[in-house]
């Protein structure tokens, strides 16, 4: 018999007006040392949304981030995953609930030892044993297709440009088909062109999958065209949380100073 | 002389942190090294990195103190009046002392510095981070499969060092007089028994795991860019070094109770 969590987790995996977010972020704190990151900070992310974490330097976006998929770990609150609480969970749960997200990160973080292709195969050869090697050949085609490097596959990372390594990163991010994807500052130090590209490809992977996503940046431009719904940090915690709209029309000094600035 | 005793207290805290994290570390190795999936082709690698590459470097140093040791000892015990000892002292002294130690020594510098730096430099650009993010156990992918292959791999790189300081303090000595290697080998270990050699070669896999042991913990938790880097790959060499000396102390008195 399903339980009331099987029934709203499976709610929550198919359905856009789950009552569950995909990602909910409640009352979180973290401190690095005597540093306060996170000061109580609380978001939600439903099915096929994308929301765009902004803020000034050192507000704490990529701890978030990290914090989301475990790397780290809040002092107090809690962030569940389809209504399961992660913080606490042994690595190999933890790795269960890992599988369901996909993370660029900010430096792309590709492996140096191997190939793109090589970097791309790396979790399908880890989760997806059952995989032929042809199959898991193709699978890599296909996805470098998609972010459009099909013809670098035996390229190593240290011999493409940052923004092939970002789009690279986000292909490895998309291997395991992931039900979440975080991207920790997707265009930053890209040139603008590069950054339109990889913002029209979140954007297309984002229409094809319907994932929950949070993109941090602080690049307004990419959030508004990337973002549905804008969240702005300030020492740790959401200012604001809505639309860009929400954003122009609100009278906060810190909001009207901060899109004064971008 | 208030300064002096936080100083005192912090470099206690320090210590003693180390030994925990130290503790913990070797706790999750553990427990993802003896449950599955099993990491074969990376323990292959690792093997062939720990074991073939080092070959060349423990045969050259064993075939340089098998020299030394040779006209150390003809010196010594010709004084004595000893010379026919000559096979017996070379044989017991490589094997039972130097070829370990000597081994050990040398796989924690090659070994230990590339697997600390190689480690930190993946800690510092997040590769490490992206391994976990991709739900992939880190201990058990990096960790575990580089520690067991130095505890595979010291005995057999032990076994190199000895047969090569045989053979070159054999043939240095025959340089000086007629000894063939038949009543080299047969007068070296007359009255041998395994006892007498096993458990000195094998103590060699405890050097292996604090190599692998020190090396992965140095370079997993390296904190601060290219300078963390280098600081992992000299602190894997003088710590492993250090505590491969400081285990020999209590593995030969060990060895001297247990297989004497």
């Amino acid at each position: 018999m399903a339980t009331a969590y099987d029934i709203t987790t499976k709610q929550a995996a198919t359905g856009q007006d789950s009552p569950v977010p995909v990602i909910a972020v409640e009352n979180v704190f973290k401190s690095f040392g005597s540093q306060r990151v996170l000061n109580g900070m609380s978001l939600h992310v439903k099915q096929g949304e994308t929301l765009a974490v902004l803020g000034r330097s050192g507000t704490g976006k990529s701890v978030l981030l990290r914090l989301i998929i475990g790397l780290d770990t809040p002092d107090s609150g809690s962030i569940r995953i389809h209504g399961k609480d992660i913080a606490g969970l042994a690595l190999d749960r933890l790795g269960e609930i890992r599988k369901k997200m996909g993370f660029l990160f900010q430096q792309a973080a590709l492996y140096d030892s191997l190939t793109v292709a090589g970097n791309v195969a790396f979790p399908l050869e880890h989760h997806r044993r059952e995989m032929s090697r042809s199959e898991r050949s193709d699978r890599v085609t296909q996805l470098l297709a998609e972010v459009g490097m099909s013809g670098d596959f035996e390229k190593m990372p240290s011999d493409i440009s940052g923004g092939m390594q970002k789009r690279v990163g986000l292909a490895r991010a998309l291997a395991l088909e992931p039900e979440i994807l975080l991207l920790d500052e997707p265009t930053a130090g890209l040139d603008p062109i590069s950054s339109g590209e990889i913002d029209e490809l979140i954007l297309k992977l984002q229409r094809e999958r319907q994932m929950a996503s949070i993109v941090v940046t602080h690049d307004l431009h990419s959030a508004k065209t990337i973002a549905g719904r804008l969240a702005l940090l300030n020492e740790g915690n959401v200012v604001i949380d809505g639309t860009f709209e929400d954003l122009e029309q609100s009278n906060i000094a810190f909001v009207r100073d901060f899109l004064k600035q971008s | 002389m208030s300064s002096v005793a936080n100083a005192v207290v912090g470099l206690f805290n320090g210590f003693f942190e180390w030994f925990g994290e130290l503790g913990i570390f070797s706790w999750r190795v553990l427990t993802a090294a003896i449950t599955p999936p099993y990491e074969w082709r990376e323990l292959i690698r690792q093997l062939d990195e720990v074991g073939s590459k080092s070959l060349p470097l423990v045969a050259m140093a064993g075939a340089a103190i098998g020299i030394v040791i040779s006209l150390e000892a003809r010196y010594s015990l010709a004084r004595f009046g000893a010379k026919s000892m000559f096979p017996a002292t070379l044989v017991y002294s490589v094997v039972q002392v130097m070829g370990p130690v000597i081994t050990g020594l040398v796989v924690s510098g090659r070994v230990g510095a590339g697997m600390g730096a190689e480690l930190a430099s993946m800690k510092v650009t997040e590769q490490i981070d992206a391994i976990e993010a991709s739900a992939i156990n880190s201990y058990r992918l990096l960790a575990a499969t580089r520690i067991l292959a130095c505890i595979l791999m010291l005995p057999l790189l032990t076994l190199a060092t000895d047969a090569c300081a045989l053979l070159t303090g054999w043939f240095a000595q025959s340089l000086a007089g007629p000894l063939s290697f038949h009543q080299f080998i047969s007068s070296g270990f007359s009255g041998a028994t395994f006892n007498a050699f096993l458990p000195q070669t094998f103590k060699t896999a405890v050097y292996g795991l604090i190599i692998g042991l020190i090396a992965c913990f140095q370079g997993m938790r390296t904190r601060g860019g290219a300078a963390g880097v280098g600081r992992a790959a000299t602190s894997s060499v003088v710590l492993a070094s250090l505590f491969l000396i400081l285990s020999d102390v209590v593995m030969v008195k060990f060895i001297l109770v247990f297989f004497s």
